[in-house]
């Protein structure tokens, strides 16, 4: 025992040795969201401490997926570190195309990543990929339209109160609507907010024998709920807004309220960009009373893709954007209200942190998300708005096009759900379920 | 005239152009026929296997084919019919004494200068958005609801779009053309008294019709591959999903490389339809 | 009598086109104008025109996060180079079909526009490993080439129309002057089919700058042209019409400036044969 810890720190220090005597040059494949912006401002600080120079290939979501996919799949070679989420991680994992992170520094302590995180980051025990920022959904709501509408949200509001808070908020003539949710295709938009919402109504992806279940009640009673109260109440054309869509909406006060992700909280909150900064409250996103909530989990993680070179030089790399001394770093330069949230258990212990206002309510709501058990029925899969399998993303685009189409109007909820359940049925037949 | 030297010289001189096209034509093919013969998942383990006419028929069988087919000849036909109805009576009008002619015309070929991704982020986000777009703004302005473009109109809005790109190229050709055109011949007609559309109708059009089966020809090979356009403004849902487009998602979203591949073979076999159908006119009309 | 006719009718047709132009123009003036404005008046109702506070926060904002020269450079490179490879590889080419045509010259020809319409991204796995194996990924070499490819045929064609147009006693005239070949080629037919060649070049670099699939999917970090620039832009968070507008004016503008000196040359060559 003593003889291989031995080992251990004499192969960590050469390795670090080999690491500082040739300065190398990583690349890394990131998506364009302010967090990772901003971490390549402070990419200075990793060069001193540790002699690397990094080049950043920053693309926005959509392109960074398929540029990594490719080139994982065909060992290609071309990044040191891509930047993948939680439902790649598992997926590549399994097929052995990551590195495992699982010798990382005593003084990384990766005990303390949240467990929600590690465990959606890790397949079969084993973490391949750090979490940069994690979050969650939670509702965002305008204090002053809820006052002047004469309510108050709960901590933990039902979906009928929801509809009812939205449509007593929503005034068409001054250009305010209710609520604001996101309606465009594509599995990571649209797509993951219904899944999400849906498990709030009990439904779920696939059954246990794999067959999905488009056709149950459940999907029924969510999908015309979602509709009857974004028609009520809802933005002209939200079935093509998403994230940003919603984000700018909201930004410039016109939404009531906005359920989406937690990191969210800081751009509504930031006065330069958000009119509304100063009236902004939080709830956990909404139930239907039958135990599970319609909020989600996810995580941008910074992975390794296995035969890289330069391995080490990307190793530290990964454990100096994803420590401890990172969040502390930005907090310093631009306020703890900036840091990237929803990582590490000692963020959410730290005073200053708490002070935050959507702290709490981020970390609550990460906590009541569970990937092992994400609606009320048992699921063969992991993953709250999505399922870890790799057919997942294709299916759920295809399907989140017809919800889309349904909620413009141009087919029925039903015709969208029938539709939804013969693309699904398709495709896991094809791909031998 | 040719002589049997130069006929070998020729041949010689042509042989680049030709082992590189058919090198790039060959290998892809190739390789896009292989895998649509295989059960090519990347994200499963790679190639798991011959799949027969597996891919083939599970291409042609999904409700998603046919509409895609659909969506993509409306897409091509539409924008080809604004960019040459317009083109023409743009470039009769360019082709007119004014001032400031040079000024106008490259205020009229600008748009062929935006790369496609752009200008379908510019006109989603700025202009067609039903919130913050300049329409939006506009509809308000006369008291109008502002109409979500996207959603009720979209293949109309993707068809402005693409044809706000192309209608320069239009333009340009077609006004080369009628430059060329006799002007003696047309002020005799207005001599003749021929009234002005019998004129536009019986020299300026069949005098233009070589330039406009060009138009046609170029613009159907690009219009048949339009991606970014749809990609950043419907993302294929309402019925936008073009053939193209079915592809990139069966290989790049469901990452199913050998049911995409299978596509790819449906396309090429469209587009040689589309080009068969092309050639007959244009080989009539480019008899040199 | 007619000539004050005429004068009413150029003064109503500067008045139709310039309108025009203005319409067709606008989405592009929009941009640049948004790209100086803060992002609260990019979206104020009613929009702003003119009058608001000219700032040029996001042009700084964008150059702070990627380094635009290099995208451009990269830009240049690769449209420039692909685009006189590929002048190189199809002028003997369209010379040849031109004066030593054959019955199959034709067939020729509209193969080589056929190979444009295999649709990219079906093969975009196969390239993609063969770059691997070539060791050509996020290369400019890579993506000359496979511009040049994609460009050629166009190229050939274009080329292939403008010699046509060149009349075959010339060359034969400088035959009987006892020139060869090359001589023929170098100083007879290229002088006379430059206009051409001219708006050839000017078209396939355009092609090329625009190309958006092949360029974003076979480059990382070093190769990436100003598409691979645009597309870290297209869905930022927040407010975003002013960053946007800056990056794309940003990813254009050279191209629309080189159009602009150019456009007499492109009025006038782009003919594809369509003029008789």
């Amino acid at each position: 025992m003593y003889l291989r810890n031995a080992l251990c720190a004499v192969s960590a220090l050469s390795l670090f040795a080999a690491g500082a005597a040739t300065a190398e040059n990583i690349v890394i494949a990131t998506v364009n969201n302010g967090d990772m912006i901003r971490m390549q401002g402070l990419t200075d600080d990793f060069t001193a401490k540790t002699g690397h120079t990094v080049e950043w290939v920053t693309l926005e979501e959509n392109v960074l997926r398929q540029r990594v996919t490719t080139d994982i799949t065909t060992k290609g070679g071309q990044f040191d570190i891509m930047t993948i989420g939680m439902y790649e991680t598992p997926i590549w994992g399994k097929n052995g195309w990551l590195v495992p992170l699982n010798d990382l520094s005593a003084d990384y302590d990766v005990a303390d990543i949240l467990p929600a995180m590690a465990g959606g980051l890790s397949y079969e025990g084993t973490l391949y990929a750090a979490p940069f920022y994690g979050e969650s959904s939670m509702v965002m709501y305008r204090t002053d339209l809820m006052e002047k509408a004469g309510l108050s949200m709960p901590e933990a509001p039902t979906w009928d109160f929801i509809r009812q808070a939205a449509a007593a908020m929503t005034d068409r003539a001054n250009d305010i609507n209710g609520i604001c949710l996101r309606g465009k295709a594509g599995w990571g938009e649209g797509g993951a907010f219904i899944t999400a919402m849906s498990n709030s109504f009990g439904a779920r992806w696939f059954d246990m024998d794999w067959k999905p279940t488009f056709d149950s009640e459940a999907w029924l009673n969510t999908l015309t709920f979602f509709k009857g109260m974004m028609d009520e109440s809802g933005p002209a054309g939200y079935a093509t807004n998403g994230f940003n869509e919603n984000l700018s909406l909201f930004q410039q006060g016109k939404c009531g309220m906005w359920i989406d992700a937690t990191v969210a909280a800081s751009f509504v909150t930031n006065p330069n960009d958000s009119t509304v900064a100063d009236s902004v409250g939080f709830a956990l996103a909404p139930d239907n009373g039958l135990g599970k909530r319609s909020n989600w989990l996810w995580a941008w993680a910074l992975a390794i893709p296995a035969g890289t070179q330069k391995e080490a030089a990307a190793k530290q790399f990964v454990e100096w954007a994803t420590s401890k001394g990172y969040i502390e770093l930005v907090a310093s330069k631009e306020g703890w209200a900036n840091v990237p949230p929803g990582a590490r258990t000692s963020l959410y212990e730290n005073p200053d942190y708490q002070a935050v206002p959507f702290a709490k309510m981020t970390l609550d709501s990460i906590l009541s998300a569970n990937p092992n058990s994400p609606t009320v029925d048992e699921v063969p899969y992991v993953g709250v708005q999505f399922a870890a399998i790799p057919e997942f993303a294709g299916i759920a685009t295809d399907v989140s096009q017809e919800f889309s189409a349904a909620y413009a109007g141009q087919q029925t909820v039903e015709e969208a759900l029938a539709k939804a359940q013969a693309i699904a049925t398709d495709a896991m037949e094809a791909a031998g379920y | 005239m040719a002589t049997k030297a130069s006929r070998s010289a020729a041949r010689v001189m042509m042989a680049p152009a030709v082992i590189l096209l058919l090198g790039w034509m060959l290998v892809p093919l190739i390789m896009t026929l292989w895998f649509s013969f295989r059960n090519y998942q990347p994200l499963r383990g790679g190639d798991l296997g011959f799949a027969g006419f597996d891919n083939y028929i599970r291409f042609v069988t999904s409700s998603a084919f046919w509409p895609a087919v659909v969506a993509t000849l409306v897409i091509v036909v539409g924008a080809l019919a604004i960019t040459v109805m317009l083109g023409v009576l743009l470039a009769i009008l360019l082709d007119q004494p004014m001032w400031g002619q040079g000024v106008v015309r490259i205020l009229v070929i600008a748009p062929f200068f935006v790369m496609p991704t752009v200008s379908g982020l510019l006109w989603k986000n700025m202009f067609l958005d039903s919130v913050n777009g300049l329409f939006a703004h506009l509809w308000k302005f006369f008291g109008a609801t502002p109409v979500e473009w996207l959603i009720e109109n979209p293949f109309l809005s993707i068809i402005v779009i693409v044809s706000w790109q192309w209608l320069p190229f239009a333009t340009l050709i077609l006004l080369t053309a009628i430059q060329s055109l006799d002007s003696e011949q047309l002020e005799a007609a207005e001599m003749d008294g021929a009234p002005v559309l019998k004129r536009f109708w019986h020299i300026v059009i069949p005098h233009l019709s070589r330039a406009i089966t060009v138009v046609i020809l170029i613009e159907t090979i690009f219009l048949l591959s339009i991606f970014a356009e749809i990609f950043v403004t419907t993302a294929g849902a309402f019925g936008t999903k073009t053939l193209t487009y079915l592809i990139f998602q069966r290989v790049l979203e469901s990452q199913n490389v050998g049911l995409g591949s299978a596509g790819g073979v449906y396309a090429i076999i469209l587009a040689n339809i589309v080009a068969i159908f092309l050639m007959r006119i244009v080989g009539k009309n480019l008899d040199a | 009598m007619a000539r004050a006719v005429t004068q009413r009718r150029k003064t109503f047709n500067t008045a139709l086109a310039w309108a025009v132009g203005l319409v067709i123009f606008f989405p592009i003036l929009w941009t640049i104008l948004t790209s100086f404005k803060t992002e609260g008046d990019a979206i104020a109702y009613p929009p702003k025109f003119l009058f608001f506070d000219w700032t040029l926060e996001n042009y700084s904002i964008v150059q702070d996060r990627s380094d635009y020269m290099r995208y451009l450079w990269n830009s240049v490179i690769i449209a420039g180079g692909s685009t006189l490879l590929g002048i190189i590889v199809a002028v003997p080419a369209a010379w040849s079909m031109a004066f030593v045509p054959s019955k199959r010259t034709k067939d020729i020809l509209m193969w080589m526009l056929s190979t444009k319409m295999l649709p990219a991204v079906g093969v975009l796995y196969p390239i993609y490993l063969m770059f691997i194996k070539l060791g050509l990924l996020d290369t400019r070499t890579g993506l000359v080439i496979v511009l040049m490819l994609i460009n050629l045929p166009i190229i050939v064609w274009m080329l292939y129309t403008y010699f046509k147009e060149i009349p075959g006693e010339i060359l034969e005239a400088a035959r009987m002057d006892g020139a060869t070949l090359r001589e023929e080629i170098l100083y007879i037919l290229t002088p006379m089919a430059i206009p051409g060649i001219a708006s050839t070049v000017l078209l396939n670099v355009i092609l090329a700058w625009n190309e958006a699939f092949w360029t974003l999917n076979l480059t990382a970090a070093k190769a990436g042209p100003l598409t691979a620039f645009i597309a870290s832009y297209s869905s930022p968070e927040g407010l975003f019409y002013a960053k946007l507008s800056a990056a794309s004016t940003m990813a254009i503008a050279p191209i629309l400036i080189l159009g602009w000196f150019s456009q007499k040359q492109l009025v006038r060559g782009l003919t594809f044969g369509a003029v008789k």
